[in-house]
């Protein structure tokens, strides 16, 4: 069997740990990565996420199959292009006005396909971003569980967005592929399942009302 | 081990009972009530977290909390959070140590990055720059509350040459604190800065909070400061039985969750979700004293924590039905806590 990906998350504030634990539960290895010095963020590792290897962002993604973008959508600015190209990009980022503020850079279309623009080299998947911090690693289940629940997995790109479907399966939800990343835009702050945490068939219909209003 | 149990509001709009809102004014004059009652059922601490909001409508808590002073002897009064990043360290220093020399030494201050953000375009504070507006007004009221003269220099406020900040306080600085909301990099600033740590649990599981327990003493240690207490903050309702404080609560936080989930990325509660929010696992203590007793005892041993803030109150709920909470939360649920973690 070949060995598990290597993910890297970048990000150690409110998501970045959360994602980063149900990836090390799922016997993914992980690395993690903060502002800086991997020094600064030790401890985290060690006591929020243990099992996760602290690492500046540069190694953490120079060894990684996965990287999984979890910082405000502010500091995004501040990620280097060029050292995510090639890689297969996970964008869990929001663009959340009333929460971040306005970013002049994202007022003018969809939040993942300006993240997808400028990472021109990698391979984006918007995942992972619309259950909130709190409940993510509350409700995984297994599959088969009766009470799982959906999330929605947007890409161009097929074979990433199977990766990441596979992913986020053994994290713990029922992975909803969307068709495209512009269909990912259902998944934003104010779509239909943004914030709510649905079943598999309430997701679907969630996201089939949405696109019928919008036709 | 010294536990202390206090109560926390944010000026929550009473009703009156028949759905119609009191005023903002009758309000908050309702919570100098509360807070004077606080101290008649024995509680130890009362707290008024800053907000801006027709449902909230408590922006200047320190106000209120100086009428409760004048009316009160013994009960510690201190914000709950005060949004640190939209207001000026300075001014909330001396409104705080204000406060001190009215109390007679009882003030505290709980600062927080603020997770309703109203008060950012209110004062004219760009949520952009979220993180550098804490990180500097943070450091500079670690400095303040020492008490020497301050020199500071940064780029969201004036620079302090030397300066002298009146009033002083009488007996050294007074307690204050970070409220933390689930980010381990803020767990480590307060560490950092000296704060005690305020752990402000709303939603999930109030179990997957003892890491940052762990993680703020290791961080105390790390950065070479003595052992300073973690608490914890919940919403909550109490009532005689179960059924009660469940019946009351669940329209109100239905209602109010509803109204900021698009802004705050809540989902939106269900009967169902609200069962499991009020039951053993949730971070909802709401219930009949003994229901929400045992809740309290159990989290605090698991947070390894020694005080406890139950936020009461919701937008709508009478101000009779916030006192019934008061005086159970004070002569039954904090005594029988107490027994059960002797």
């Amino acid at each position: 069997m070949a060995p598990p990906p290597r993910v890297a998350v970048l990000g150690a504030g409110h998501v970045g740990p959360v994602i980063a634990r149900l990836a090390l539960g799922a016997g993914y290895p992980v690395a993690i990565a903060g502002r800086g010095d991997p020094a600064d963020i030790a401890l985290i590792a060690e006591l929020v996420i243990p099992g996760a290897r602290p690492q500046w962002a540069a190694d953490a993604v120079a060894d990684a199959d996965i990287v999984v973008l979890a910082i405000p959508l502010r500091r995004f600015a501040e990620v280097d292009p060029g050292l995510l190209s090639g890689r297969l990009v996970v964008d869990a980022m929001n663009y959340w006005p009333a929460s971040d503020g306005v970013l002049d850079a994202f007022e003018q279309g969809a939040s993942s396909e300006i993240v997808a623009r400028r990472l021109a080299g990698a391979a984006v998947v918007k995942a992972l971003n619309h259950i909130g911090y709190h409940e993510l690693e509350d409700r995984a289940r297994p599959p088969g569980a009766k009470d799982r629940r959906a999330a929605g997995i947007a890409g161009d790109d097929p074979a990433a967005v199977a990766a990441i479907a596979d992913m986020v399966d053994r994290l713990g939800y029922d992975p909803v592929r969307l068709e495209s990343l512009r269909a990912g835009r259902v998944l934003q702050p104010g779509g239909p399942v943004f914030g709510a945490v649905l079943s598999r068939a309430e997701f679907e219909l969630a996201v089939r009302e949405e696109a019928r209003s919008l036709a | 081990m010294t536990y202390t149990f206090g109560l926390d509001t944010f000026g929550d709009r009473n009703g009156d009972g028949d759905g119609v809102p009191l005023s903002h004014a009758q309000t908050i004059r309702n919570v100098v009530e509360e807070g004077v009652f606080a101290e008649q059922v024995g509680l130890d601490f009362f707290g008024i977290g800053e907000h801006h909001t027709d449902f909230f409508p408590m922006p200047a808590g320190d106000l209120v909390l100086a009428a409760i002073a004048a009316r009160t002897q013994k009960i510690r009064l201190g914000s709950a959070v005060t949004v640190l990043s939209s207001d000026d360290p300075v001014r909330v220093f001396q409104r705080y140590s204000t406060l001190d020399a009215i109390s007679g030494g009882r003030a505290e201050v709980i600062i927080g990055r603020g997770s309703s953000t109203e008060s950012f375009p209110l004062f004219g504070y760009d949520l952009a720059d979220y993180e550098e507006l804490f990180e500097e007004k943070s450091a500079l009221f670690a400095e303040l509350l020492k008490g020497g003269p301050v020199t500071w220099a940064g780029k969201t406020r004036a620079s302090l040459l030397n300066q002298d900040v009146v009033p002083h306080t009488e007996s050294g600085p007074f307690p204050a604190w970070i409220g933390v909301g689930g980010n381990p990099e803020s767990v480590v600033r307060a560490a950092r800065l000296g704060f005690s740590l305020m752990l402000a649990i709303i939603g999930g599981r109030p179990a997957r909070f003892a890491a940052y327990s762990q993680l703020f003493r290791r961080a105390l240690d790390k950065f070479g400061r003595p052992e300073l207490p973690v608490g914890v903050h919940s919403p909550g309702h109490v009532a005689a039985t179960d059924e009660q404080a469940k019946a009351e609560f669940w329209p109100r936080w239905r209602d109010l969750v509803t109204l900021v989930a698009d802004e705050r990325g809540f989902a939106i509660p269900t009967e169902e979700s609200f069962d499991w929010d009020t039951g053993p696992d949730g971070s909802l203590y709401v219930g009949s004293p003994e229901t929400v007793a045992r809740k309290i005892a159990a989290n605090l041993r698991v947070l390894q924590a020694t005080r406890f803030d139950l936020k009461y109150g919701m937008p709508g709920l009478t101000h009779d039905q916030l006192m019934t909470n008061i005086e159970l939360y004070g002569t039954q649920v904090v005594p029988r806590v107490r027994e059960l973690i002797a």
